[in-house]
């Protein structure tokens, strides 16, 4: 064991001196290319001037779109269309565009982009980057696990596209800072994946007479349209009050197919796109529905923007200074952060510690262990020998806990006065809860729920205990 | 759909709960064709008796996340063909008969 530990030290050691020498080679490189990048120009210059052939202009901008060689062969397809050509790539080269959320719709919304050539692209995001990101968040190597999602996605941008500014802003977007992030931009696409975060960016964009490009993708579905643009309505005209927490489903709770999220934020490429371009037909007042299970697209009209709407309506008196003051988390009852939620339902001798759980099973104090996730939670992972029972079915689903401890207590004799204990766990500790305040009330005395669920098992037991 | 009908008195529409998991709340279901009469005589269906329908005959569990007061939950947008129900009058919405009523449930995710 000693020895393995040894190695296993050993190895990672060689591992960091290996990541660091490969960085400072990258970086190396990086900088030689940019030498010969300036080699090549001035070589080139130096042709022109003195070659046979003679130039008749070497300044790009006599020709009315300032675009200089090099960016009429990068972009030499777009300026091929006819219905973008030459003008629309222009615009986009003078345009600025902030992306805020760098996920599983910020990817190839940043790629794309990026690699379109916007003059300024700006990236928000405060998170690091995770194994259980990269299925769909596809601008993230792996490399960059455990470092800033805004770092690693301009990294991907610039190594599309090096002749873009791009913006880093590590910062969680909040109303502190927000005007003065977004006012800095032309276009703001939210590539977010919370309900307060949406007001919040859609009403910021309101105050500054910003269009947003807005989109949301869950399981297997998403959302697309743009807000706040050319006479449409802003995110408030259509959702003047917050739904409930209850119908505010994450990513990291309900999953999401990786290629959903794809797509819409794609289409929010595409949308942001022709704002900046100024061609086409802006998704305004028309709402994009995708259905991926039964690939379904439908576009539906919405109402325009609603003279009674309390941020950008008639009489709205919604200010700069209203916007900072006002309270998001409070107005939506959800956090603007998506740290899981964390209750504390129940006094402290209705509940244990995993740790406290694993000395039971191990002194083989006879028990139940009810599980109370969803079957398809259950069936990834679940502890030796616990009954899965999801939290919405415990009500009719009493019985089978009475028998299993009436079970229990026949097989292992009740040698102590209060017979087998129950315990509940779920994923992070907060569904065990209430669980257990439901199971007192029905009478069952001895529940309890396992601190932090699973994940904390997984954490504080049984570090190969697998988490999602 | 291609029912018969009785009398011209009968509206038969689509129910979609296409986007945002709405369909969870009848045994995910997400299309129903469905035949609703007039209440009490009425010549003329609309939304608030088509919603009352919905409520009292496909909503299996937590209505709460469906309906609020007469009406539907914050965060859900009800669409007539294709089209937002404030443009025709919300609750008043008169229906034809094949009408498409859609409901969708707003997404945040990312």
């Amino acid at each position: 064991m000693e020895s393995n530990g040894g190695d296993a030290s050993r190895i990672l050691r060689e591992i960091e001196t290996l990541k660091a020498t490969k960085s400072e080679i990258e970086q190396r490189i990086s900088a030689l290319e940019a030498q010969l990048r300036e080699i090549k120009v001035d070589h080139g210059n130096d042709a022109i001037l003195n070659g046979s052939c003679p130039p008749i202009s070497t300044n790009h901008s006599d020709f009315g779109h300032g675009l200089s060689p090099d960016m009429v062969y990068r972009y030499s397809r777009h300026l091929l269309l006819p219905t973008f050509g030459v003008q629309a790539q222009s615009n986009i080269l003078k345009s600025s565009i902030l992306v805020i959320g760098a996920g599983g719709l910020g990817s190839p919304a940043l790629l794309y982009l990026a690699a379109c050539g916007v003059g300024r692209l700006g990236i928000v995001d405060h998170d690091v980057v995770e194994l259980n990101n990269m299925h769909r968040q596809i601008i993230h190597r792996e490399e960059y696990i455990g470092q800033p999602k805004v770092k690693s996605a301009a990294a991907a941008c610039l190594s599309v596209n090096s002749t873009i500014n791009i913006v880093e802003h590590k910062e969680a977007l909040r109303t502190s800072n927000a005007l003065d992030i977004m006012s800095q931009y032309d276009v703001v696409v939210d590539a977010t994946d919370n309900a307060p975060s949406r007001y919040m960016i859609s009403d910021c964009c309101v105050v500054l007479g910003k269009p947003l490009v807005s989109g949301a993708a869950l399981g297997l579905e998403g959302q697309l349209t743009v807000y706040n643009y050319n006479g449409g309505p802003c995110y408030r005209c259509l959702f003047p009050t917050p739904p409930p927490t209850t119908a505010c489903q994450r990513c990291a709770d309900s999953g999401v197919l990786g290629v959903v999220p794809g797509i819409i934020g794609c289409l929010q490429a595409l949308e942001a796109i022709k704002i900046a371009s100024t061609v086409g037909e802006p998704l305004s007042g028309r709402m994009l529905l995708f259905d991926a299970l039964s690939s379904r697209i439908r576009i539906v009209k919405i109402r325009g923007r609603s003279l009674q709407c309390e941020v950008c309506g008639e009489n709205a008196t919604f200010s700069r200074l209203r916007f900072q003051e006002f309270d998001y988390e409070k107005f939506t009852q959800s956090p603007l952060s998506t740290s899981p939620l964390k209750l504390n339902l129940l006094q402290a001798d209705y509940r244990i510690s995993s740790k406290e759980y694993k000395e039971k099973i191990v002194n083989g104090e006879p028990h139940v262990l009810v599980d109370v996730r969803p079957q398809h939670h259950f069936k990834i992972v679940s502890l030796p020998s616990s009954m899965n029972i999801p939290l919405p079915s415990l009500e009719t689903r009493l019985s089978e806990i009475s028998s299993a401890l009436e079970g229990e207590s026949d097989e292992k004799g009740t040698n102590s006065r209060s017979g087998p204990q129950l315990y509940v766990v779920c994923r992070r500790g907060n569904d065990s809860q209430r669980a257990v305040q439901y199971l007192h009330k029905m009478g069952f005395t001895s529940a309890k729920d396992i601190i932090g669920g699973l994940e904390g098992w997984a954490r504080d037991v049984d570090p190969n205990f697998p988490t999602y | 759909m291609g029912m018969a009908y009785g009398h011209n008195h009968a509206w038969e529409s689509v129910f979609s709960f296409p986007i945002g998991g709405l369909e969870l709340l009848c045994d995910s279901v997400k299309i129903h064709n469905v035949n609703v009469e007039p209440q009490d005589g009425a010549k003329k269906l609309d939304m608030k008796d088509l919603l009352t329908w919905v409520r009292g005959n496909l909503i299996k569990e937590r209505p709460e996340m469906f309906m609020k007061g007469d009406t539907v939950r914050p965060g859900i947008l009800v669409l007539v063909n294709d089209c937002d129900w404030e443009l025709s009058g919300q609750l008043t919405t008169t229906l034809e008969d094949k009408d498409v009523v859609v409901f969708i449930s707003t997404l945040h995710g990312g």
